[in-house]
Protein backbone atom coordinates (compact mmCIF):
# COMPACT_ATOMS: atom_id res chain seq x y z
CA UNK A 1 0.00 0.00 0.00
CA UNK A 2 2.79 2.17 1.15
CA UNK A 3 4.95 1.90 -2.60
CA UNK A 4 1.65 2.90 -5.04
CA UNK A 5 1.20 6.30 -2.43
CA UNK A 6 4.98 7.16 -2.80
CA UNK A 7 4.99 6.93 -6.56
CA UNK A 8 1.66 8.66 -7.06
CA UNK A 9 3.38 11.36 -4.06
CA UNK A 10 6.21 11.70 -6.52
CA UNK A 11 4.13 12.28 -9.70
CA UNK A 12 1.55 14.65 -7.81
CA UNK A 13 4.66 16.38 -6.51
CA UNK A 14 5.59 19.33 -9.06
CA UNK A 15 2.59 19.87 -10.07
CA UNK A 16 1.25 20.21 -6.96
CA UNK A 17 3.87 22.68 -5.57
CA UNK A 18 4.03 24.43 -9.02
CA UNK A 19 0.77 25.46 -8.82
CA UNK A 20 0.71 26.28 -5.04
CA UNK A 21 3.38 28.67 -6.06
CA UNK A 22 1.47 30.24 -8.74
CA UNK A 23 -1.09 30.67 -5.75
CA UNK A 24 0.57 31.70 -2.84
CA UNK A 25 3.80 33.45 -4.13
CA UNK A 26 5.93 32.60 -2.15
CA UNK A 27 8.13 29.06 -2.62
CA UNK A 28 8.52 28.93 1.18
CA UNK A 29 4.97 28.78 2.18
CA UNK A 30 4.39 26.81 -0.95
CA UNK A 31 6.46 24.17 -0.08
CA UNK A 32 5.45 24.15 3.40
CA UNK A 33 1.97 23.81 1.83
CA UNK A 34 2.51 21.13 -0.46
CA UNK A 35 4.35 19.17 2.89
CA UNK A 36 1.46 19.05 4.64
CA UNK A 37 -1.34 18.12 2.08
CA UNK A 38 0.73 15.10 1.34
CA UNK A 39 0.77 14.32 5.09
CA UNK A 40 -2.32 14.87 4.99
CA UNK A 41 -3.61 12.45 2.09
CA UNK A 42 -0.90 9.73 3.73
CA UNK A 43 -2.94 9.46 6.29
CA UNK A 44 -6.45 10.02 4.96
CA UNK A 45 -6.16 8.26 1.33
CA UNK A 46 -5.83 5.07 2.62
CA UNK A 47 -8.57 5.45 4.72
CA UNK A 48 -11.23 7.39 2.79
CA UNK A 49 -9.65 6.06 -0.51
CA UNK A 50 -7.74 8.27 -2.94
CA UNK A 51 -9.82 11.11 -3.91
CA UNK A 52 -10.85 11.01 -8.45
CA UNK A 53 -8.42 13.39 -8.73
CA UNK A 54 -5.68 14.01 -6.07
CA UNK A 55 -3.74 16.29 -7.94
CA UNK A 56 -6.48 18.89 -7.83
CA UNK A 57 -7.32 17.88 -4.37
CA UNK A 58 -3.56 17.56 -3.22
CA UNK A 59 -3.22 21.52 -4.25
CA UNK A 60 -6.89 22.54 -2.52
CA UNK A 61 -5.51 20.95 0.72
CA UNK A 62 -2.31 22.56 0.64
CA UNK A 63 -3.82 25.52 -0.53
CA UNK A 64 -6.56 25.80 2.19
CA UNK A 65 -3.94 24.84 4.72
CA UNK A 66 -1.57 28.02 3.27
CA UNK A 67 -4.30 30.44 4.41
CA UNK A 68 -5.73 29.02 7.28
CA UNK A 69 -1.87 28.78 8.97
CA UNK A 70 -1.41 32.76 7.65
CA UNK A 71 -5.22 33.16 9.42
CA UNK A 72 -3.51 32.06 12.44
CA UNK A 73 -0.62 33.50 12.90
CA UNK A 74 -0.67 37.34 11.90
CA UNK A 75 3.18 37.61 12.81
CA UNK A 76 3.22 36.74 9.10
CA UNK A 77 2.13 39.49 8.21
CA UNK A 78 4.32 39.98 5.42
CA UNK A 79 3.23 36.48 3.64
CA UNK A 80 -0.64 37.78 4.23
CA UNK A 81 -0.12 40.94 2.02
CA UNK A 82 1.17 39.07 -0.88
CA UNK A 83 -2.06 36.75 -0.03
CA UNK A 84 -4.02 39.58 -0.60
CA UNK A 85 -3.42 39.25 -4.15
CA UNK A 86 -6.38 39.12 -6.30
CA UNK A 87 -5.98 35.50 -7.21
CA UNK A 88 -5.96 34.37 -3.72
CA UNK A 89 -9.70 35.54 -2.99
CA UNK A 90 -11.78 33.71 -0.88
CA UNK A 91 -12.64 31.14 -3.54
CA UNK A 92 -13.91 27.85 -1.86
CA UNK A 93 -11.86 24.53 -3.84
CA UNK A 94 -11.75 21.20 -3.89
CA UNK A 95 -10.71 18.80 -6.29
CA UNK A 96 -13.30 19.41 -9.03
CA UNK A 97 -11.33 22.42 -9.62
CA UNK A 98 -9.23 23.09 -12.70
CA UNK A 99 -6.16 24.35 -11.42
CA UNK A 100 -3.55 24.96 -14.37
CA UNK A 101 -0.32 23.17 -14.81
CA UNK A 102 2.44 25.49 -13.97
CA UNK A 103 5.45 23.07 -13.85
CA UNK A 104 7.24 25.24 -16.67
CA UNK A 105 6.95 28.26 -14.94
CA UNK A 106 8.41 26.43 -11.83
CA UNK A 107 11.06 24.85 -14.11
CA UNK A 108 12.16 28.47 -15.38
CA UNK A 109 12.35 29.62 -12.16
CA UNK A 110 14.87 26.97 -10.80
CA UNK A 111 16.64 27.28 -13.55
CA UNK A 112 17.57 30.85 -13.61
CA UNK A 113 20.99 32.02 -14.98
CA UNK A 114 21.13 34.47 -11.99
CA UNK A 115 21.31 31.54 -9.56
CA UNK A 116 24.46 29.75 -9.25
CA UNK A 117 24.81 25.95 -11.62
CA UNK A 118 24.46 23.76 -8.54
CA UNK A 119 22.11 25.73 -6.88
CA UNK A 120 20.10 25.47 -9.90
CA UNK A 121 20.12 21.32 -10.47
CA UNK A 122 19.61 20.83 -6.41
CA UNK A 123 16.40 23.32 -6.69
CA UNK A 124 15.22 21.69 -9.65
CA UNK A 125 15.66 17.83 -8.31
CA UNK A 126 13.53 18.87 -5.61
CA UNK A 127 11.09 21.01 -6.73
CA UNK A 128 10.12 19.00 -9.92
CA UNK A 129 11.97 15.98 -9.00
CA UNK A 130 10.09 15.77 -5.48
CA UNK A 131 13.82 14.28 -4.16
CA UNK A 132 14.00 15.45 -0.69
CA UNK A 133 16.83 17.26 0.52
CA UNK A 134 18.47 14.03 2.12
CA UNK A 135 18.40 12.19 -1.25
CA UNK A 136 19.76 15.44 -3.46
CA UNK A 137 22.74 15.54 -0.72
CA UNK A 138 23.61 11.95 -1.01
CA UNK A 139 23.42 11.87 -5.29
CA UNK A 140 25.85 15.25 -4.82
CA UNK A 141 28.21 13.79 -2.43
CA UNK A 142 27.76 16.54 0.12
CA UNK A 143 26.53 16.28 3.77
CA UNK A 144 22.90 17.48 4.32
CA UNK A 145 23.28 20.41 6.00
CA UNK A 146 25.54 21.77 3.05
CA UNK A 147 23.09 21.24 0.46
CA UNK A 148 19.74 22.07 2.95
CA UNK A 149 21.98 25.86 2.94
CA UNK A 150 22.03 25.66 -0.72
CA UNK A 151 18.32 25.09 -0.94
CA UNK A 152 17.76 27.51 1.58
CA UNK A 153 19.91 30.17 0.07
CA UNK A 154 18.39 29.91 -3.46
CA UNK A 155 14.97 30.30 -2.40
CA UNK A 156 15.57 33.61 -0.43
CA UNK A 157 17.27 34.86 -3.76
CA UNK A 158 14.43 33.76 -5.88
CA UNK A 159 12.14 35.75 -3.31
CA UNK A 160 14.85 38.69 -2.41
CA UNK A 161 15.59 39.24 -5.88
CA UNK A 162 12.30 39.40 -7.93
CA UNK A 163 13.34 36.29 -9.88
CA UNK A 164 10.02 36.05 -11.40
CA UNK A 165 7.43 32.69 -11.99
CA UNK A 166 6.48 32.30 -15.80
CA UNK A 167 7.50 31.38 -18.52
CA UNK A 168 10.45 33.82 -20.17
CA UNK A 169 8.61 36.43 -22.96
CA UNK A 170 9.50 35.21 -26.79
CA UNK A 171 12.91 37.59 -26.51
CA UNK A 172 14.60 35.52 -23.60
CA UNK A 173 13.04 32.26 -24.46
CA UNK A 174 15.69 30.56 -26.71
CA UNK A 175 18.35 31.55 -24.11
CA UNK A 176 16.12 30.50 -21.02
CA UNK A 177 15.28 27.23 -22.59
CA UNK A 178 19.29 26.10 -23.64
CA UNK A 179 19.66 26.92 -19.84
CA UNK A 180 16.99 24.26 -18.96
CA UNK A 181 18.01 22.03 -21.23
CA UNK A 182 21.46 22.19 -19.51
CA UNK A 183 20.72 21.62 -16.15
CA UNK A 184 18.67 18.60 -17.18
CA UNK A 185 21.14 16.87 -19.70
CA UNK A 186 23.59 17.73 -16.44
CA UNK A 187 21.23 15.90 -14.11
CA UNK A 188 21.87 13.60 -17.05
CA UNK A 189 25.47 13.19 -17.10
CA UNK A 190 25.80 12.92 -13.45
CA UNK A 191 23.54 9.62 -13.34
CA UNK A 192 25.17 8.62 -16.62
CA UNK A 193 28.65 7.89 -14.85
CA UNK A 194 27.40 5.64 -12.37
CA UNK A 195 24.25 6.68 -10.14
CA UNK A 196 21.38 5.77 -12.45
CA UNK A 197 18.70 6.98 -10.21
CA UNK A 198 19.73 10.75 -11.34
CA UNK A 199 19.65 9.44 -14.86
CA UNK A 200 16.04 8.05 -14.17
CA UNK A 201 14.98 11.66 -12.92
CA UNK A 202 16.52 13.41 -15.65
CA UNK A 203 14.67 11.32 -18.21
CA UNK A 204 11.55 12.22 -15.91
CA UNK A 205 11.98 15.42 -16.19
CA UNK A 206 12.91 15.60 -19.84
CA UNK A 207 9.82 13.37 -20.65
CA UNK A 208 7.31 16.50 -18.28
CA UNK A 209 9.14 18.74 -20.52
CA UNK A 210 8.69 17.21 -23.98
CA UNK A 211 5.30 17.06 -22.65
CA UNK A 212 4.83 20.56 -21.54
CA UNK A 213 6.74 22.31 -25.08
CA UNK A 214 5.21 19.59 -27.38
CA UNK A 215 6.42 21.97 -30.38
CA UNK A 216 9.84 22.77 -29.12
CA UNK A 217 12.12 20.47 -31.53
CA UNK A 218 15.02 20.63 -28.90
CA UNK A 219 13.23 19.67 -26.01
CA UNK A 220 12.20 16.45 -27.71
CA UNK A 221 15.66 16.09 -29.22
CA UNK A 222 17.17 15.87 -25.39
CA UNK A 223 14.55 13.65 -24.51
CA UNK A 224 15.35 11.43 -27.19
CA UNK A 225 18.79 11.58 -26.50
CA UNK A 226 18.61 10.70 -22.52
CA UNK A 227 16.36 7.69 -24.41
CA UNK A 228 18.98 6.31 -26.72
CA UNK A 229 22.31 6.62 -24.08
CA UNK A 230 20.24 5.53 -21.00
CA UNK A 231 19.03 2.12 -23.31
CA UNK A 232 22.45 1.14 -22.88
CA UNK A 233 23.48 1.41 -19.33
CA UNK A 234 23.09 -2.06 -18.61
CA UNK A 235 25.59 -2.71 -21.14
CA UNK A 236 27.99 -0.22 -20.35
CA UNK A 237 29.24 -2.27 -17.12
CA UNK A 238 30.76 -5.54 -16.65
CA UNK A 239 30.85 -5.40 -12.86
CA UNK A 240 32.24 -2.88 -12.53
CA UNK A 241 34.30 -2.44 -15.29
CA UNK A 242 33.53 0.47 -18.22
CA UNK A 243 32.49 -1.47 -21.68
CA UNK A 244 33.41 0.35 -24.55
CA UNK A 245 30.06 0.70 -26.61
CA UNK A 246 31.91 -1.30 -29.81
CA UNK A 247 32.42 -4.30 -26.92
CA UNK A 248 29.11 -3.90 -25.77
CA UNK A 249 26.22 -6.89 -25.69
CA UNK A 250 23.61 -5.74 -27.87
CA UNK A 251 21.72 -7.95 -26.44
CA UNK A 252 21.60 -5.93 -22.94
CA UNK A 253 20.19 -3.31 -24.65
CA UNK A 254 16.96 -1.86 -23.96
CA UNK A 255 15.22 -2.63 -27.43
CA UNK A 256 11.82 -1.08 -26.06
CA UNK A 257 13.38 2.36 -24.91
CA UNK A 258 15.67 2.90 -28.18
CA UNK A 259 12.26 2.53 -29.96
CA UNK A 260 10.64 5.33 -27.63
CA UNK A 261 13.94 7.08 -28.24
CA UNK A 262 13.53 7.01 -31.83
CA UNK A 263 9.86 8.13 -32.16
CA UNK A 264 10.81 10.78 -30.17
CA UNK A 265 13.55 11.69 -32.02
CA UNK A 266 10.91 11.44 -35.11
CA UNK A 267 8.81 14.05 -33.31
CA UNK A 268 11.99 16.56 -33.57
CA UNK A 269 12.68 15.83 -36.60
CA UNK A 270 9.04 16.24 -37.94
CA UNK A 271 9.37 19.57 -35.99
CA UNK A 272 12.36 20.30 -38.51
CA UNK A 273 14.67 20.18 -35.44
CA UNK A 274 18.38 20.76 -36.16
CA UNK A 275 19.62 21.96 -33.04
CA UNK A 276 22.21 20.49 -30.61
CA UNK A 277 20.56 17.92 -28.66
CA UNK A 278 18.56 16.60 -31.89
CA UNK A 279 22.22 15.93 -34.24
CA UNK A 280 23.14 14.20 -31.02
CA UNK A 281 19.75 12.07 -30.44
CA UNK A 282 20.13 11.23 -34.42
CA UNK A 283 23.78 10.59 -33.96
CA UNK A 284 22.88 8.07 -30.59
CA UNK A 285 20.30 6.33 -32.64
CA UNK A 286 22.97 5.58 -35.41
CA UNK A 287 25.31 4.21 -32.83
CA UNK A 288 22.28 1.59 -32.07
CA UNK A 289 22.23 0.65 -35.40
CA UNK A 290 24.27 -2.98 -36.21
CA UNK A 291 26.05 -2.46 -38.61
CA UNK A 292 26.41 1.24 -38.21
CA UNK A 293 26.47 3.98 -40.86
CA UNK A 294 29.94 5.73 -40.04
CA UNK A 295 29.58 7.71 -42.99
CA UNK A 296 26.32 9.52 -41.48
CA UNK A 297 27.98 9.05 -38.11
CA UNK A 298 30.63 11.43 -39.42
CA UNK A 299 28.50 13.97 -41.21
CA UNK A 300 26.29 14.32 -38.40
CA UNK A 301 29.64 14.97 -36.00
CA UNK A 302 30.38 17.67 -38.22
CA UNK A 303 27.49 19.37 -38.16
CA UNK A 304 27.47 19.01 -34.37
CA UNK A 305 31.30 20.70 -34.44
CA UNK A 306 29.98 23.51 -37.03
CA UNK A 307 27.40 24.21 -34.10
CA UNK A 308 28.70 24.03 -30.98
CA UNK A 309 32.78 24.65 -31.94
CA UNK A 310 33.38 21.80 -29.16
CA UNK A 311 37.09 20.07 -29.50
CA UNK A 312 35.16 17.07 -27.70
CA UNK A 313 32.68 17.13 -30.56
CA UNK A 314 35.88 17.28 -32.53
CA UNK A 315 37.68 14.36 -31.16
CA UNK A 316 34.16 12.00 -32.17
CA UNK A 317 34.15 13.40 -35.46
CA UNK A 318 38.01 11.89 -35.37
CA UNK A 319 37.05 8.47 -34.77
CA UNK A 320 34.40 8.34 -37.07
CA UNK A 321 36.27 9.74 -39.55
CA UNK A 322 39.15 6.81 -38.98
CA UNK A 323 36.17 4.35 -39.11
CA UNK A 324 35.28 5.41 -42.75
CA UNK A 325 38.41 6.38 -43.80
CA UNK A 326 41.28 4.94 -41.78
CA UNK A 327 42.80 5.73 -38.82
CA UNK A 328 45.53 8.00 -40.20
CA UNK A 329 42.54 9.90 -41.06
CA UNK A 330 41.12 9.99 -38.04
CA UNK A 331 44.85 10.41 -36.26
CA UNK A 332 45.36 13.76 -38.48
CA UNK A 333 42.14 15.10 -36.81
CA UNK A 334 42.99 14.40 -33.55
CA UNK A 335 46.77 15.94 -33.37
CA UNK A 336 44.55 18.93 -34.86
CA UNK A 337 42.68 19.17 -31.43
CA UNK A 338 43.65 21.13 -28.66
CA UNK A 339 42.49 19.11 -25.46
CA UNK A 340 46.07 17.83 -23.90
CA UNK A 341 44.38 17.82 -20.78
CA UNK A 342 41.61 15.42 -22.22
CA UNK A 343 42.20 12.25 -20.97
CA UNK A 344 39.58 10.83 -23.49
CA UNK A 345 42.22 12.24 -26.36
CA UNK A 346 44.93 10.25 -25.57
CA UNK A 347 43.01 7.20 -25.22
CA UNK A 348 41.63 7.56 -28.78
CA UNK A 349 45.10 8.65 -29.78
CA UNK A 350 46.13 5.51 -28.45
CA UNK A 351 43.82 3.07 -29.82
CA UNK A 352 44.44 5.12 -33.59
CA UNK A 353 48.01 4.52 -33.41
CA UNK A 354 47.86 0.99 -32.20
CA UNK A 355 45.87 0.15 -35.62
CA UNK A 356 48.81 1.86 -37.30
CA UNK A 357 51.08 -0.45 -35.53
CA UNK A 358 53.19 2.88 -33.73
CA UNK A 359 53.17 0.74 -30.91
CA UNK A 360 55.84 2.84 -28.91
CA UNK A 361 53.67 5.57 -29.23
CA UNK A 362 50.59 4.01 -28.26
CA UNK A 363 52.22 3.07 -25.40
CA UNK A 364 52.91 6.29 -24.13
CA UNK A 365 49.80 8.08 -25.05
CA UNK A 366 47.80 5.80 -23.23
CA UNK A 367 49.72 6.67 -19.83
CA UNK A 368 49.41 9.94 -20.51
CA UNK A 369 45.25 9.29 -20.65
CA UNK A 370 45.99 7.18 -17.28
CA UNK A 371 47.93 10.23 -16.15
CA UNK A 372 44.09 12.21 -16.47
CA UNK A 373 41.86 9.88 -15.30
CA UNK A 374 40.26 9.83 -11.82
CA UNK A 375 37.51 7.14 -12.22
CA UNK A 376 38.60 3.77 -11.14
CA UNK A 377 36.66 2.12 -13.31
CA UNK A 378 38.03 3.85 -16.31
CA UNK A 379 41.59 3.14 -14.93
CA UNK A 380 40.84 -0.49 -14.92
CA UNK A 381 40.29 0.01 -18.77
CA UNK A 382 43.01 1.73 -19.75
CA UNK A 383 45.13 -0.78 -17.66
CA UNK A 384 43.94 -3.59 -19.72
CA UNK A 385 44.81 -1.63 -22.84
CA UNK A 386 48.37 -1.36 -22.03
CA UNK A 387 48.38 -4.59 -21.18
CA UNK A 388 47.32 -5.89 -24.34
CA UNK A 389 49.89 -3.65 -26.20
CA UNK A 390 52.19 -5.31 -24.37
CA UNK A 391 50.94 -9.08 -25.34
CA UNK B 1 10.60 46.58 -7.12
CA UNK B 2 13.60 48.41 -7.04
CA UNK B 3 16.99 47.61 -8.38
CA UNK B 4 20.30 49.23 -7.58
CA UNK B 5 22.59 48.91 -10.36
CA UNK B 6 25.79 49.01 -9.73
CA UNK B 7 28.31 50.43 -12.50
CA UNK B 8 32.21 49.05 -12.51
CA UNK B 9 33.37 50.44 -14.91
CA UNK B 10 36.26 47.92 -14.83
CA UNK B 11 38.47 48.65 -18.15
CA UNK B 12 36.09 50.86 -19.86
CA UNK B 13 36.94 53.73 -21.73
CA UNK B 14 35.55 56.99 -19.99
CA UNK B 15 35.68 60.52 -20.53
CA UNK B 16 37.25 60.39 -17.33
CA UNK B 17 40.32 59.13 -18.56
CA UNK B 18 40.14 61.36 -21.76
CA UNK B 19 43.51 59.44 -23.16
CA UNK B 20 41.59 56.14 -22.87
CA UNK B 21 38.24 57.87 -24.43
CA UNK B 22 40.59 59.27 -26.87
CA UNK B 23 40.73 55.46 -28.72
CA UNK B 24 37.32 54.95 -29.21
CA UNK B 25 36.05 56.36 -32.63
CA UNK B 26 33.55 59.07 -32.56
CA UNK B 27 31.12 57.33 -33.52
CA UNK B 28 31.83 54.95 -30.12
CA UNK B 29 31.45 57.79 -28.38
CA UNK B 30 28.30 58.93 -29.48
CA UNK B 31 27.13 55.37 -29.47
CA UNK B 32 28.05 55.35 -25.67
CA UNK B 33 26.26 58.91 -25.03
CA UNK B 34 23.33 57.58 -26.71
CA UNK B 35 22.74 54.62 -24.64
CA UNK B 36 22.90 56.24 -21.48
CA UNK B 37 20.55 58.49 -22.86
CA UNK B 38 18.28 56.09 -24.09
CA UNK B 39 18.75 54.44 -20.54
CA UNK B 40 18.20 57.75 -18.54
CA UNK B 41 14.85 57.85 -20.87
CA UNK B 42 13.53 54.92 -19.61
CA UNK B 43 10.75 55.58 -17.27
CA UNK B 44 11.92 53.40 -14.35
CA UNK B 45 15.21 54.75 -14.31
CA UNK B 46 16.42 57.28 -11.69
CA UNK B 47 19.79 58.40 -12.34
CA UNK B 48 22.07 58.55 -10.16
CA UNK B 49 25.82 60.23 -10.14
CA UNK B 50 28.54 59.09 -11.83
CA UNK B 51 31.99 59.13 -9.52
CA UNK B 52 35.35 60.20 -9.85
CA UNK B 53 37.72 57.56 -10.76
CA UNK B 54 38.61 55.21 -7.91
CA UNK B 55 42.56 57.37 -7.87
CA UNK B 56 40.61 59.92 -5.83
CA UNK B 57 39.12 57.60 -3.41
CA UNK B 58 39.79 57.40 0.32
CA UNK B 59 39.15 54.78 2.47
CA UNK B 60 38.02 55.45 5.85
CA UNK B 61 38.05 52.53 8.91
CA UNK B 62 37.61 52.98 12.37
CA UNK B 63 39.93 50.84 14.87
CA UNK B 64 39.68 51.12 18.71
CA UNK B 65 38.20 54.68 17.96
CA UNK B 66 41.04 55.64 15.99
CA UNK B 67 39.94 57.09 12.05
CA UNK B 68 42.38 55.29 9.87
CA UNK B 69 42.20 56.57 5.81
CA UNK B 70 43.66 54.43 3.29
CA UNK B 71 44.62 55.89 -0.30
CA UNK B 72 42.36 54.54 -2.90
CA UNK B 73 38.97 52.86 -3.29
CA UNK B 74 37.74 49.28 -0.87
CA UNK B 75 38.37 47.32 -3.52
CA UNK B 76 40.64 46.75 -6.53
CA UNK B 77 41.06 49.49 -8.37
CA UNK B 78 39.58 48.09 -11.00
CA UNK B 79 36.46 46.55 -9.09
CA UNK B 80 35.93 49.43 -7.70
CA UNK B 81 32.59 51.32 -8.72
CA UNK B 82 32.08 54.02 -11.02
CA UNK B 83 28.24 54.85 -10.81
CA UNK B 84 25.13 53.78 -10.25
CA UNK B 85 21.27 54.38 -11.26
CA UNK B 86 17.90 53.49 -9.89
CA UNK B 87 15.64 51.16 -11.47
CA UNK B 88 11.87 50.34 -10.88
CA UNK B 89 11.30 47.01 -12.62
CA UNK B 90 8.32 43.95 -12.36
CA UNK B 91 11.31 41.86 -12.09
CA UNK B 92 15.02 40.48 -11.82
CA UNK B 93 14.82 39.80 -15.77
CA UNK B 94 13.82 43.44 -16.55
CA UNK B 95 16.49 44.55 -14.42
CA UNK B 96 19.03 42.22 -15.95
CA UNK B 97 18.12 43.61 -19.69
CA UNK B 98 18.54 47.10 -19.00
CA UNK B 99 22.29 46.17 -17.15
CA UNK B 100 22.93 44.32 -20.30
CA UNK B 101 21.93 47.65 -22.30
CA UNK B 102 24.82 49.72 -20.13
CA UNK B 103 27.79 50.45 -22.05
CA UNK B 104 30.09 49.18 -19.02
CA UNK B 105 28.59 45.84 -19.62
CA UNK B 106 30.46 45.10 -23.02
CA UNK B 107 33.23 47.28 -23.13
CA UNK B 108 35.31 45.94 -20.30
CA UNK B 109 33.34 46.41 -16.87
CA UNK B 110 30.60 45.04 -15.46
CA UNK B 111 26.50 45.67 -14.15
CA UNK B 112 25.57 44.17 -10.51
CA UNK B 113 22.47 44.57 -9.87
CA UNK B 114 21.06 44.62 -6.41
CA UNK B 115 17.49 44.64 -5.01
CA UNK B 116 16.56 47.62 -2.52
CA UNK B 117 15.28 46.62 0.68
CA UNK B 118 12.28 48.13 1.06
CA UNK B 119 11.47 48.87 4.84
Amino acid sequence: MVAPLEQAFRDQWGRVLATLIGLLGDFDLAEEAAQEAFAIAARRWPVDGTPDNPGAWLIATGRNRAIDRIRRDRALAAKTRRLQAPEAAEVEMDDTTIFPDERLELLFTCCHPALATEAQVALTLRALGGLTTAEIARAFLVPEPTMAQRLVRAKRKIAAAGIPFRVPPAHLLPERLDAVLAIVYLIFNEGYSGRGHLAAEAIRLGRALAELMPDEPEAQGLLALMLLLDARREARFRGDDLVLLDDQDHTLWDATQIEDGRTVLDRALALHGHGPYVVQAAIASLHADRPRDWPQIAALYSELSRQTGSPVVELNRAVAVAEVEGPSAGLAIVDSIDLDDYRYLHSTRGEMLRQLGRTDEARDAYRRALDLVHDDAERRLLKRKLAELAG
Amino acid sequence: MKYMLLIHQGTTPTPNSPEDWARLSQDEQQAVYAAYQKINENPGVTAGLGLAPPETATTVRVQDGRTLTTDGPFVETKEALGGYLIFEADDLDAAIELAASIPAASMGGAIEVRPVVEW
